[in-house]
């Protein structure tokens, strides 16, 4: 390395790194927390389900995804997802898959098991008279729990599912171990290129704390302005 | 679906000759917790005394411990793992930084892996330390100050004996998460576990066994883990104290 650095690099490289990486980081980002609140709501309706059978199978995937590493998951998914694509199908060889559609699958499947527990809690503080006046006026199950409980849980959890929600985003910067290219991608990439790592990796770092700690900043003020006063 | 199983894979040799695979994997959970419990004792250390500072009434002390949390919590994990790589060799001194260039292969990523995780674990370590200071009545503080003690000494006698006990079982989950983050080590070419795992899918092809086998040893660590801590969080327990919960979120 000459001596000396060259922060031109970034001004050069600048429309890779947000058209292409924070695309990907963000977009990423914002599908799996929607397919991750979503099945991690549906895991925990099974969690506290009355049906054993339901809420082992839910307890133990969810436990299962959250003792293991991200990275060992986002490998598992990486190769075991042409498989079950084959397997729906009914193709007799794997089917490929794109590297984006095998990280929104893994982070949906992967952080739907910590969304889960964050529902879970969501939906054991809402008072249990709810559930019972909601029977009482003749609702079922699936009225009761989304016209009366789950409002409410969501409601309550709210900030932490946003907080949730920025440890995602910062968690998908770990799709590098599959060569995708996301916004650490994308840097790395020009990193290795011009042999500039020194500058991209510090311009990472401080790009990823701007909107990690803004968004961790809006999601404190969220929850000073929605705090139900008890 | 043609997949071929074949479980005697770990019983061939890896070709790195040192042995078979299913012992290339066991040596790669020994890195694994080597990392991992030198960045915990790294994450303790630093973790309690910032944690402490927060909860002290000089204000300056606050904010400098305030944004040094804040600074190792908002990027995430592999780009810090990156900078204590790539990044900081480069900007110490010369002799220094050559130096750590230099080093032999496990212990140059060992090294940034241990400093990187054991920083970045310290910030949750400081967060459930302040949380268990703060959980503790206000009363305790005050008839530590009443009976005349100094801010250190009430700290020392009064304050964190206590806190320290009821943080436990948030830090039992700390300790996992730690055990768990190790693996991000990979990418900066540290064999632990994980790495181990995929590196021998490269070699022998074997996909879903090598991350199989890993898998069965996390799980396998992680309940020895919790069966330990659990030994440990009776012992230390607080007597009629309801033990602290951990906050939801996070790994």
């Amino acid at each position: 390395m000459d001596a000396g650095f060259d922060f031109d690099v970034i001004q050069r490289s600048w429309g890779y790194l947000f058209r292409e990486g924070m695309v990907f980081t963000l977009t990423l980002t914002a599908l799996a927390m929607v397919g991750g609140i979503f099945f991690g709501t549906l895991l925990a309706m099974m969690r506290l389900s009355k049906f054993r059978l339901l809420s082992y199978a839910a307890g133990s995937y969810v436990n299962l995804m959250r003792s293991l590493p991200l990275v060992l998951v986002i490998f598992w998914f990486f190769f075991l997802v042409p498989y079950i694509g084959a397997w729906l199908i009914g193709a007799k060889d794997p089917v490929k898959v794109g590297s984006f559609m095998s990280c929104l699958i893994t982070f949906t499947m992967f952080e739907a098991a910590y969304y889960c527990e964050i529902m879970r809690a969501g939906i054991q503080s809402v008072a249990r008279g709810q559930v019972w006046a909601g029977y009482a006026l003749g609702l079922d199950y699936w009225q009761t729990m989304g016209r009366i409980v789950l409002p409410q849980a969501f409601r309550n959890m709210l900030p932490v599912l946003l907080t949730q929600t920025v440890i995602l985003f910062q968690d998908t910067s770990l799709v590098y171990v599959i060569s995708a290219t996301d916004f650490l991608g994308a840097a790395a990439k020009v990193a290795n290129r011009d042999y500039r790592l020194v500058e991209m990796y510090t311009f990472v770092a401080v790009v990823y704390f701007i909107i990690s700690f803004g968004l961790s900043s809006l999601v404190k003020q969220l929850q000073n302005k929605i705090a139900i006063i008890r | 679906m043609n997949y071929n199983w074949d479980w005697r894979v770990f019983l061939a040799a890896e070709p790195g000759g040192t042995g078979t695979y299913l012992k290339y994997l066991v040596v790669g959970l020994g890195w694994t917790l080597a990392t991992a419990l030198a960045a915990w004792v790294i994450a303790l250390a630093i973790g309690s005394v910032v944690g402490t500072l927060r909860t002290t009434p000089y204000k300056w002390v606050v904010r400098l411990g305030n944004a040094y949390v804040e600074i190792f919590r908002n990027v995430p994990l592999i780009v810090q793992m990156f900078l204590w790589f790539f990044v900081v060799p480069e900007l110490l001194p010369k002799g220094l930084g050559d130096w750590v260039k230099q080093m032999p292969p496990p212990w140059g990523s060992y090294l940034p892996a241990v400093i990187c995780l054991g920083l970045y674990t310290s910030v949750r370590i400081a967060e459930q330390v302040k949380s268990g200071i703060n959980s503790l009545p206000r009363g305790q503080g005050m008839a530590g100050t009443a009976l005349g003690l100094a801010l250190g000494a009430n700290y020392r006698y009064v304050l964190l004996p206590q806190a320290f006990r009821i943080v436990l079982p948030p830090l039992t989950s700390e300790f996992m998460n730690v055990i768990k983050n190790s693996s991000v080590a990979l990418t900066i070419g540290l064999l632990e576990l994980t790495g181990r795992a995929r590196a021998m899918q490269e070699f022998s092809f074997k996909v879903f066994e090598a991350f199989a086998a890993a898998t069965a040893i996390y799980l396998l660590t992680n309940l020895l883990v919790v069966y330990g801590m659990r030994a440990l969080e009776r012992k230390v327990r607080v007597p009629g104290l309801i033990s602290a919960s951990a906050p939801a979120g996070g790994h």
